[in-house]
């Protein structure tokens, strides 16, 4: 198989078997997350102000008291890889083209200039959360195999994205189908694994948020 | 012509100069990125070749090929390079027909040494009867002429690659002269490919001078000369500047289109695409597609009619999400199975419970 015969396949019948799964598998795990329920809490609520599933929403998103200083490296990398990956997908003028041809919705796009300054922050950002957690005794006696990988599938799409437009390292057909085709792969794994965070952060937050203010605590 | 005049003086007798015979050369050898010194080296050698016998076979093919090449507005050096040349059999070309025509295929052929230049695919389904000539379909011909030639060059996409005839469905399983190689259908002979729809006129005599000068030249991974398809069309588009500062034209019409900027979004597949068009350029220097307002459309490469829409940009899909609603289906209707078998283990579960009484807690 040539490099042209990648990338059709990849822009082709690859995209739409990653598709597939990926809307597969989110509508199944998200029904049945969502039905599983919880027991009915009988007791009466208590009510405290500043406590229920929409503060903890938000309250959630910042760093607790003193934690930004004990462990810089995760919330301000953190954000700064969440935020510029958003930029990335979201407002690249490439990527909204694409979305407009599947979903027929389209808005303007940032300056690629822009983007890829976002891009090489991101990867930035990324390489050093990585760092971190293998560095830091306690985040890599907690780590598995899932983290490593889920870690690598985000991070191959921005780096073949970026070597693409960029003209490095291999000819341009290829890269662009190994930018491709690992987003395919972020596509298939991410209702599996758990980058599913993306449609269930906010919903457990509020879920948490909501029995604790139940017994009167905020959190 | 006699068959034992050298190329200078066939180019002599039709009015060339010596001075228009070393400009050509010199053209040639800058063309192809050789060292200064080349030019007399090519001037020289193609000075005193003897006239090659060339069959030309077309095949499952539209003749664009041979069009472009032999309908520049004014007689080119190139256009009496291939003048030059003893071509034995072409269809489009040959006063003969017929038995005539077969006969001089023929005895080219049992002479043996001869270059085989074929444009057109070959069809292969059912014994490749899809396309005939003179009662041998063309896979036949092929294999017969191919046999004691001392090499081929395929010109066109159609012959590199299969072109159009093999896009999806590819109905007659055509292929091209190097699947047909690889699969062992035809001989191993030395194989250049000069892929285009059609390919640059001068990319073919290029191609022909330094193969009668020098050889085979040196080829890429898809046997195509790398002197001409070494540069993809967008690292040599004069548009280039405005594909790194984000500037692309959005509709054929819009402000950017008329400033000439960028047309990657319009569906231009320049960055996959490597040919010469950018450089060499295409009636006699005067433009190219991009110039004149057209994405390149990537016909230098192997299965360009499949590669989508010539109007989508490289980031979209070729084809729809077919099995996208299916997905959706199928999600919910499992998301909803494994919650019903969810409810049920939880309601065994709960029937299983016994009621705890203050007595059971005294035991």
């Amino acid at each position: 198989m040539n490099e042209i015969a990648l990338l059709n396949w990849a822009r082709g019948p690859g995209l739409d078997i990653a598709v597939a799964v990926f809307l597969l598998g989110t509508l199944w795990r998200l029904i049945e997350i969502i039905s599983l329920g919880r027991k009915k809490d009988l007791s009466a609520p208590r009510h405290k102000p500043g406590a229920s599933g929409w503060h903890t929403i938000a309250r959630r998103s910042v760093a607790p008291p003193g934690m930004l200083k004990r462990s810089p490296i995760s919330y301000i990398g953190g954000y700064v890889f969440h935020v510029g990956l958003a930029l990335i997908v979201f407002f690249y003028a490439q990527h909204i083209k694409l979305i407009e041809s599947l979903i027929g919705l389209s808005w303007p796009a940032l300056p690629s200039q822009l983007i890829d300054l976002v891009t090489v922050i991101t990867l930035a950002a990324m390489v050093l959360v990585l760092v971190d957690r293998i560095n830091k005794p306690v985040k890599r006696y907690l780590s598995t195999f899932e983290d490593y990988f889920t870690w690598a599938v985000t991070f191959l799409p921005i780096l073949t994205g970026y070597l693409a437009v960029k003209h490095l390292l291999l000819p341009y057909t290829t890269m662009l189908a190994l930018h491709i085709l690992s987003v395919e792969l972020l596509l298939v794994v991410l209702p599996f694994t758990k980058l599913f965070h993306v449609f269930t952060a906010f919903m457990s937050r509020w879920y948490n948020g909501n029995a604790n203010a139940h017994k009167g605590v905020s959190v | 012509m006699a068959k034992n005049i050298t190329l200078y003086e066939a180019l002599a007798s039709r009015g060339i100069t010596r001075r228009g015979f070393m400009k050509f050369c010199a053209a040639t050898a800058s063309m192809m990125a050789l060292p200064p010194g080349a030019a007399a080296a090519i001037a020289e050698t193609l000075g005193k070749t003897l006239r090659p016998s060339v069959i030309w076979l077309s095949f499952q093919e539209c003749t664009g090929c041979t069009e472009s090449l032999t309908r520049a507005d004014s007689p080119s050096v190139e256009q009496l390079i291939f003048d030059f040349i003893s071509l034995d059999y072409h269809h489009t070309l040959q006063a003969a027909a017929g038995h005539a025509a077969e006969e001089a295929r023929e005895h080219a052929m049992t002479m043996g040494g001869h270059l085989v230049l074929v444009d057109g695919s070959i069809p292969t389904l059912a014994g490749g009867l899809h396309s005939t000539i003179a009662g041998i379909t063309n896979l036949q011909m092929l294999q017969e002429t191919v046999e004691n030639a001392s090499a081929v060059v395929s010109i066109g996409t159609c012959a590199a690659f299969g072109g159009l005839p093999a896009a999806k469905p590819n109905p007659t399983q055509a292929k091209s002269v190097q699947e047909l190689m690889d699969e062992g259908l035809i001989a191993r002979k030395p194989l250049i490919n000069v892929p285009g729809c059609p390919p640059i006129p001068s990319v073919i005599a290029g191609v022909l001078a330094h193969y009668l000068t020098f050889g085979v030249p040196e080829l890429d991974k898809l046997g195509r000369p790398k002197v001409f398809f070494g540069d993809s069309i967008h690292d040599r588009c004069y548009r280039r500047p405005f594909y790194d500062q984000g500037k692309f034209a959005k509709t054929f019409d819009d402000e950017g289109a008329r400033k000439g900027w960028c047309l990657f979004e319009l569906g231009c597949k320049g960055p996959t695409t490597f040919n010469a068009c950018a450089t060499t350029k295409w009636n006699q220097g005067t433009s190219f597609p991009i110039e004149a307002g057209h994405g390149c459309i990537g016909c230098s490469e192997p299965s360009f009619w499949d590669a989508g829409s010539f109007y989508k940009a490289l980031s979209q899909p070729t084809e729809p999400l077919d099995l996208a609603a299916g997905a959706v289906v199928a999600g919910a209707a499992i998301g909803v199975g494994a919650s019903i078998a969810n409810r049920a283990k939880k309601n065994a579960a709960k029937s299983q419970h016994e009621t705890a009484t203050l007595k059971d807690l005294e035991k």
